[in-house]
């Protein structure tokens, strides 16, 4: 058999039906009934003990929703949702508070155990001694909807930065939710946000106060683990003037026949001077080789680089979910503001993705880079859209945009949407996108090498990503160069 | 939820229903033609004018930009002939055959038809659609990759003349065609013309486009050109969008190009209000090389749209698509491209790009440059810049003495030229250069 | 046993022969050249013993050690000690030279069921190696083959012959490209491996390369067989004469 025949005869056999992650979690929850009405919006709001106004903001969210229409612009094709089918909060039965790890559920510290989470307090927790100058991680664990452990705290403390689920930094730090909830992505954003607002149930908070550099890395994994539970989380971070903070977000889900919701919002607040770096390793389930089941992932996450010289960087490797509709964007408003996007998104089996970016250039001297690189294989489709935009003010704006597309094999489609609108004659963009397949002679020199096929097709792809791999903090980028490795391992027999 | 509910008519759709029903039984044809009239104009009475919330019409909301619409025109009498009669001229120097639309209606007698080539065949629409002509019902409106594109549904519920033209199997044609339409008077009116052009196997023929009208008149032209290529011909066609300074225009060709054969297409927009360039074409036979190029020059408020869905339906074709645009003052520049890999084109190689040169504060530009692919082994991929003048360059071309204005008119010419280089008949890429300058000089 | 068995090979790439019945035998710890005119079918030979996809055996066996390589995959015959210096050598992007030579290294090792190399070690040996052919140690960490001159691509796959330490190693046109200096130092490389257990497939058009890699034996190809097999003075016979004498004897 020829070499490249082989090679794509693996892929199309790749690992959609090994997702390793696919374990499922007994423990007791504990669920708002299914469906979705103001009750439903209330029954969040009451669990959470949150303010008044917060019950109110939610309301209006979900009457707002109610008005709008799923967007279809995508290129995605899903069955339609009943959204009076899911569950719109589930959570781990508990203790009321949690003051260490101790307190949470053994079965759900298994479940990050088997998936390779760091929640390394424990080991400090026991005494374990860490290695010196060994890069620490603090985690929000997300539980279905809810965050059961976030470690570090008290170290975090010290330097004043404030890393806690959202629904608790509601109770202890209202005005700072207040002031930011809602200022990047409105309520009224889209479909999928809107609904979001109305029944969120946490997600992470973090504050960096002036000048701090945040001492360490933080980190959220997110894990769906109830059947037919939508998964809602809502995360806000503020870097105050002049400080740095790098975020990690994980994610996984159980392998279900049916079809899971996830409808997440990440807002992004960067003052002057301020720098955030938010990277995200996400590994959904994305359904089986004929696309049963899997994870409808509709993310709305922005950034705002709000005041002078901030800077946003937005890392992504996407190589989960059944459909995936997310475009994590910057708004540079402030002058000498910049923003980032990294992408790697692989796709598989019956996986769609529609995936992409927005730089929105209003402030002057601007900047903005966009690295893609999509890959698809099996029957997937893997499409790019991105916007990039100068307004009038925006002097000098600035874009490089590069979007590669690699395909694997001849069932599946790589497509490349991007929208390039200049409003100002100083701006500057530069796009340049290709698609190709691996080259049958890079195969072959491989191979002769010494490489198997699946080998040399990891290779080759790693090497194809690498720019974007680069972007991620080490942690991640071993993580992430397994996941990709793992998800264009064949069942080579 | 409300979404579903109609939307209310504009003043223009309201015009253009009413406009039908007054008219439909004046325009040509009967039987097969009134019903692929009846068919488009139901789908316009649903659809109505394209918008900004149909995708591909995002950046050029026709509902937004006619206000209303023109009466249809009237067939041309004597003093619009009159008028007419210099269509097209500033192309002399080519030395084309000029066939003359004077309101969207074809005016032999202002048409060069003497001594025709062997093989070359030129006729009316209007006439072919009276006579019933079943060559022409056989083709038209068929073998359109663009059935639901509404520009051309409206053309077809309200086509009037235009050219049908063949030429064919392995006839050469050496002097290039020129369809000249005119809009000749001092009323702001609508014209519908549809052409139909079939180039046989192995034929080679090259074709000029122009379309001009008065300045200050705000008149209406929707041209359609149905275009079939036979394998192995070799084909040009060059498209000159030159309106009247208030004028709406929307132009489509629709291409369907055959097996082995060479395709060279050219659109040059600098007049016009509005101006919508469509190219939908499909490559459906293999080992076809086609260069789809566009410049236009655009000032004051010009707004000029141009759209082109490539369609590699079959493997081993390569296509080539570079467009520039110059804009001036508060025009604004539109460019969607497209290329559509099917899934069996394997090996095709396609290449798109679109520069925008921005030359004041309140111009735009928008670019789409699109790539939907469904097969693997493909060698796809494309650019797009957008940006002021390169000012080391202009420093550099001032340091050695060259003032300001003639600095940036050498480098927006040379930026143009990159351009206007892809046509083949060098006469015609003169002609167009020297309307480069012109469009240069007036800047002041 | 002789080391590599060539049996009337018949090769065709789309229905067309290139290799018509092609005998060839080496033993180990000799140098054999062929030389040819442009179109004999030498690379085809190269490519075919590697296992490149698109060429067809209709006839005849390989051998290596005595048993035959055709069902084999490219990577088992790596693994079995067959090197291909590539008259082309392919760029891959982002991988960096040094990840790629280690991969390589431990996939044959592996499937041999050798250890792994330890980190270190292996460092010190391509730095080693790569000093002897006067690489710059940056262009370790540089993508394979890419951005290299047409000089720096034939050392490294002289490097990565050094590193995997095969046991038939051809070398396809490798000294197509080189300036003398380049040529010098490439053919010093592969001197440095010539050993008992070792032998080297010299596919050349010049006879300048043999100068500096002189063989044991010379054979001349055209029209897809060996036309005739003599000493190293064949080579240079060729190059006084041309080819053209041996177009007839193909017929």
């Amino acid at each position: 058999m020829p070499a490249v025949q082989e090679t794509v005869d693996q892929v199309r056999r790749i690992d959609v039906d090994q997702y390793k992650y696919g374990f499922e979690t007994i423990i007791e929850s504990d669920k708002a009934p299914k469906g979705l009405n103001e009750d439903t919006v209330r029954f969040i709001s009451e669990k959470k003990n949150e303010p008044a106004w917060m019950l109110e903001w939610r309301l209006e969210a979900f009457r707002r929703w109610l008005t709008m229409r799923e967007p279809t612009w995508a290129r995605v094709d899903y069955p339609k949702i009943d959204y009076q089918d899911y569950y719109y909060y589930s959570a781990p039965k508990k203790k009321p508070a949690l003051n260490s790890l101790d307190e949470v559920d053994p079965e759900i510290l298994r479940t990050y155990e088997k998936l390779g989470i760091p929640l390394r307090e424990q080991e400090m927790l026991a005494g374990v001694v860490r290695p010196e100058g060994e890069r620490r991680v603090a985690v929000d664990a997300v539980f279905d909807s809810v965050s059961v452990a976030t470690t570090f705290q008290a170290e975090l403390k010290k330097s004043g930065v404030i890393f806690m689920p959202i629904s608790e930094a509601l109770r202890e730090h209202p005005d700072l939710v207040k002031k930011y909830i809602g200022s990047v992505v409105p309520v009224t954003d889209n479909f999928f946000a809107t609904l979001n607002s109305a029944v969120f149930s946490d997600g992470s908070f973090v504050y960096v106060p002036p000048g701090v550099r945040c001492p360490m890395e933080l980190s959220t994994y997110f894990r769906i683990n109830e059947k037919d539970t939508g998964q809602f989380e809502r995360t806000l971070i503020i870097a105050d003037k002049g400080s740095y903070v790098s975020y990690l977000e994980g994610c996984t889900a159980p392998m279900r026949d049916e079809h899971q919701l996830h409808a997440a919002v990440v807002e992004l607040v960067a003052l002057e001077d301020a720098e955030i770096k938010y990277s995200t390793v996400q590994n959904w389930y994305p359904g089986d080789a004929e696309g049963k089941g899997g994870i409808f992932n509709f993310v709305t996450k922005r950034g705002d680089c709000r005041e002078k010289n901030s800077k946003i960087s937005w890392t992504q490797v996407e190589t989960g979910s059944a459909i995936t509709w997310k475009y994590p964007s910057c708004i540079l408003r402030g002058d000498n503001s910049r923003g980032e996007f990294y992408s790697i998104a692989i796709s598989n089996g019956r996986q769609q993705v529609d995936s992409g970016t927005k730089m929105i250039h209003l402030g002057k001297n601007t900047t903005s880079r966009i690295i893609s690189k999509g890959i698809a294989a099996g029957k997937s489709q893997n499409t790019y859209r991105g916007l990039v935009s100068a307004h009038r003010k925006a002097s000098n704006a600035r874009n490089f945009t590069n979007c590669d597309s690699l395909l694997v094999g001849d069932k599946c489609g790589a497509h490349t949407v991007p929208y390039l609108e200049a409003k100002n004659s100083s701006a500057v963009f530069e796009h340049e996108a290709t698609t190709s397949k691996i080259s049958e002679d890079m195969l072959f020199y491989c191979r002769q090498r010494g490489l198997s096929a699946e080998e040399a097709t990891a290779l080759v792809v790693n090497g194809f990503v690498k720019d974007v791999l680069q972007q991620l903090p080490m942690e991640f980028a071993v993580e992430a160069q397994k996941l990709i490795s793992i998800s264009l391992e064949g069942s080579v027999g | 939820m409300n979404a579903e509910v109609r939307q209310i008519r504009t003043v223009a759709e309201q015009g253009l229903l009413d406009s039908y029903l007054a008219s439909k039984a004046k325009l040509p044809g009967a039987g097969d033609v009134m019903a692929l009239r009846e068919a488009a104009f139901k789908v316009f009475e649903q659809q109505g004018l394209p918008h900004r919330r149909i995708e591909e019409w995002k950046y050029t909301d026709l509902r937004a930009v006619m206000r209303d619409s023109k009466p249809l025109a009237l067939p041309p009498d004597a003093k619009a002939k009159s008028r007419a009669k210099d269509a097209g001229q500033w192309l002399a120097a080519v030395g084309a055959r000029r066939i003359v639309f004077v309101d969207g209606v074809f005016a032999p007698d202002l048409s060069d038809l003497s001594a025709l080539e062997k093989g070359l065949t030129i006729g009316s629409l209007a006439d072919a659609l009276a006579k019933a002509d079943p060559h022409v019902l056989k083709i038209l409106g068929r073998a359109s990759p663009a059935k639901d594109d509404p520009a051309v549904t409206l053309n077809t519920a309200f086509m009037g003349d235009g050219a049908v033209i063949r030429v064919a199997d392995s006839a050469v044609i050496d002097k290039p065609l020129h369809l000249a339409f005119v809009t000749s008077g001092d009323k702001a009116v609508s014209i519908f013309a549809r052409s139909l052009v079939m180039i046989g196997k192995g034929a080679k023929a090259t074709l000029i486009e122009s379309h001009e009208g008065p300045a200050g008149i705000e008149y209406q032209v929707n041209h359609a050109l149905e275009l079939s290529v036979g394998d192995e011909a070799q084909f040009d066609h060059i498209k000159i969008a030159h309106e009247g300074d208030k004028a709406i225009h929307v132009g489509t060709l629709i291409a369907d190009i055959g097996a082995k054969a060479r395709i060279g297409d050219f659109t040059f927009t600098t007049g016009g209000a509005v101006v919508r360039n469509q190219i939908f074409m499909r490559l459906g036979g293999q080992e076809t090389n086609a260069n789809i190029s566009g410049a236009s020059l655009l000032r004051a408020r010009q707004h000029a749209d141009n759209t082109l869905v490539i369609d590699h339906a079959v493997p081993h074709c390569t296509s080539r698509e570079t467009f520039k645009s110059v804009v001036d003052d508060e025009a604004r520049s539109v460019f969607q491209g497209k290329i559509i890999v099917r899934p069996d084109a394997q090996k095709t190689d396609g290449k798109m790009a679109t520069h925008a040169l921005l030359l004041s504060e309140g111009a735009e530009a928008d670019a789409k440059p699109e790539l939907e692919i469904f097969a693997d082994d493909v060698v796809c991929g494309h650019g797009a810049t957008a940006g002021a003048l390169d000012e080391d360059l202009l420093f550099y071309l001032k340091a050695r003495g060259i003032p300001p204005k003639e600095a940036e008119a050498l480098l927006i010419q040379a930026f143009i030229g990159a351009a206007v280089e892809t046509i083949a008949n060098e006469a015609l890429r003169e002609a167009l250069m020297s309307e480069a300058e012109r469009w240069l000089a007036a800047r002041g | 046993m002789s080391l590599l068995q060539i049996k009337n090979l018949h090769v065709e790439i789309d229905g067309k022969k290139i290799l018509n019945g092609l005998d060839l035998t080496i033993e180990k710890g000799t140098v054999h050249a062929i030389m040819g005119p442009n179109g004999s079918g030498k690379s085809t030979l190269a490519y075919v013993l590697a296992g490149k996809a698109d060429y067809e055996v209709t006839e005849g066996d390989v051998l290596l050690d005595g048993r035959s390589i055709l069902d084999m995959a490219p990577d088992e015959r790596a693994a079995k000690g067959l090197f291909l210096a590539f008259q082309y050598p392919v760029e891959i992007p982002g991988v960096a030279t040094m990840t790629f030579l280690r991969t390589a290294v431990n996939a044959q090792r592996k499937k041999r069921g050798e250890g792994e190399y330890s980190t270190p070690d292996f460092l010190k040996k391509v730095r080693e190696a790569a000093a002897k052919l006067e690489i710059d140690p940056d262009m370790l960490k540089r993508s394979v083959n890419v951005g290299f001159s047409g000089g720096e691509k034939k050392r490294a796959e002289i490097l990565q012959m050094t590193m995997f330490e095969p046991r038939l190693a051809v070398l396809d046109e490798t000294d197509s490209g080189l300036d003398i200096d380049a040529l010098k130092v490439v053919s010093e490389g592969v001197n440095r491996l010539r050993s008992p257990e070792r032998a080297f497939l010299v596919i050349t058009h010049y006879q300048r390369l043999l100068d500096h890699i002189v063989p044991d034996v010379v054979h001349v190809m055209s029209r897809g067989r060996i036309v005739k097999t003599g000493g190293k003075e064949l080579a240079l016979e060729l190059e006084a004469r041309g080819y053209a004498q041996y177009a007839e004897a193909a017929e």
